[in-house]
């Protein structure tokens, strides 16, 4: 009974997998194989993934920040601590908060834009059609998504970083009675650059994760408006599930 | 030399042989139609020809290259050499009709912008879709979508084009200025074409050569006049459109009915 689920899961990873492998194909010796990758795709991937979602993540990653500071204030008065909400600040903000914030919204607008097009491009034949036109369809769908999450999603980390800690700081140091320079220039000095870097690191892997997951659940739709739908919703919650389990899993190596 | 060479081609799904044995070949300046009835394989058939499916055996050959032979690489770089125009058109849905036109030039050569520019605009001169070129697949109607389709499949002035079912789901009047359309291919450019059709009216119209499938096997391969005068009753049927009779077995069909397990 266990066995059907679970070898359906093994089969998507090995599906995400070799979507990968593909990918990293294309992106090496495409060129040589006559399947060059265009960058003017990359780049119209970059401003729909990227671009396109800042408001979002400067919104969401803003009231998080306020939210951290918020919280963790009334926390430090219970030992009268308040003013070292700007350590708690700048260790969980960089490297915990504001990858996981940009991760969950990618995965929920491009996890989900992406699986729709590239269902909708398999059951209308676009797939098919790009195929016997002598285009890889790896080549002009998913090396394009996955490059254009690669390098857009660890920018939307940064710009989270920003609007996560500079709302959180502009919050605490009202609330503390501080100038706001003065409590900024505190924070970015406890802000260590490995936690920095790790945050960014995180952005790449999310960007890989989520366009790997959602290409292959595009790939995967069969059968009609449906099964698109249903495909649509489960890369979704597959993106975020994964997104968060291997945040966790970084906190646990952390550990180590 | 024959730009299409198909040697004992048998294919089909999951082990089921939908098409057995079938041997083919289509020589320059041609139309070949490829006909049959509902179920005949036809679409299966053109699934093998045009790389989309690997034979299960027998071989599919491109200006006398194996086309499944190699890798996926090798087949893309074959099938960079003919065009196919399918029956929805499938053409990419966010990409205007010149952009659809373009998509072959740009992806699979290096040539210029401004040249692409000029042999988009010939193509569609050619279907009579110039002034639609700015338009979205969906802002096109079922005629307009199936000439956009041929447009694109002529863009790299290939020697050989597929067609899927040219005529479907078109009035008369429209289905019949795409035959011309396809004789002017054949005549202006010089290009052969393959078409699978089932429209008895536009194979004999456009056809310099028939080959009728039937139930996974080609049962006819000649001229317009030779098939007129074939003395074969799954042939007659096909040209009368004569139902086959179907013998009744009223204890099958009470199963069938009761859905009870075959006997």
């Amino acid at each position: 009974m266990i066995f059907g689920p679970l070898r359906s899961a093994v089969d998507f990873v090995g599906l995400v997998s070799l979507n990968l492998r593909d990918t990293l194909f294309y992106v090496i010796a495409g060129r040589a194989y006559g399947q060059p990758v265009r960058l003017t795709a990359v780049s119209q991937q970059v401003l729909l993934s990227g671009l396109q979602a800042i408001p979002i993540v400067i919104l969401l990653c803003g009231i998080v920040g306020v939210m951290l500071a918020i919280q963790g204030m009334q926390t430090l008065s219970i030992f009268g601590a308040e003013q070292f909400i700007n350590v708690g600040l700048a260790v969980s903000i960089p490297k915990e908060f504001s990858p996981l914030i940009v991760g969950i919204v990618v995965a929920g607008r491009s996890g989900s834009q992406i699986t729709s097009r590239v269902g909708s491009m398999g059951l209308n034949g676009e797939l098919d059609g790009l195929t016997v036109m002598g285009i890889a369809p790896h080549r002009f769908v998913d090396v394009p998504t996955l490059l254009g999450l690669l390098v857009s999603v660890p920018i939307l980390v940064v710009i989270g970083d920003f609007a996560a800690l500079g709302l959180a700081g502009l919050y605490a140091s009202t609330a503390l009675g501080m100038s706001f320079h003065a409590f900024m220039d505190q924070l970015i000095e406890l802000i260590s650059l490995a936690d920095y870097l790790l945050g960014i690191s995180k952005g790449v892997v999310f960007g890989v994760l989520i366009g790997g997951i959602a290409l292959a659940f595009g790939r995967s739709v069969a059968g009609g408006a449906d099964d698109l739908g249903r495909k649509t919703t489960s890369s979704v919650v597959v993106c975020i599930a994964t997104i968060i389990a291997v945040d966790a899993l970084y906190s646990i190596l952390g550990q180590l | 030399m024959s730009l299409l060479r198909v040697d004992q081609l048998t294919g089909g799904y999951n082990g089921h042989v939908v098409i057995d044995g079938c041997s083919m070949q289509v020589d320059p300046g041609e139309v070949v139609v490829i006909m049959g009835g509902s179920g005949s394989g036809k679409s299966t058939f053109l699934k093998h020809l045009i790389g989309l499916k690997p034979p299960m055996s027998g071989s599919v050959e491109l200006n006398s290259e194996d086309l499944y032979s190699g890798s996926m690489n090798d087949r893309y770089r074959r099938l960079s050499h003919i065009g196919v125009a399918f029956q929805m058109g499938a053409l990419v849905s966010s990409l205007s009709i010149f952009d659809n036109v373009a998509l072959p030039l740009r992806e699979t050569t290096d040539l210029p912008e401004d040249v692409i520019e000029v042999m988009v605009r010939l193509k569609l001169e050619f279907v009579e879709l110039l002034d639609k070129q700015d338009l979205l697949p969906s802002e096109l109607s079922g005629g307009m979508l199936k000439r956009a389709a041929v447009a694109r499949a002529l863009a790299r002035d290939p020697k050989l084009v597929f067609m899927d079912e040219p005529s479907a789901g078109l009035d008369p009047v429209v289905a019949s200025a795409l035959d011309d359309l396809i004789l002017k291919i054949k005549d202006a450019l010089g290009v052969s074409v393959v078409v699978v059709t089932h429209e008895l009216e536009s194979a004999f119209k456009i056809a310099s050569r028939i080959v009728v499938l039937d139930r996974g096997f080609i049962i006819f391969d000649g001229s317009v006049d030779a098939i007129r005068a074939s003395d074969n009753p799954r042939i007659q049927a096909l040209i009368n459109r004569t139902a086959e009779p179907m013998a009744f077995d009223a204890e099958e069909h009470y199963r069938r009915i009761m859905g009870l397990p075959e006997g």
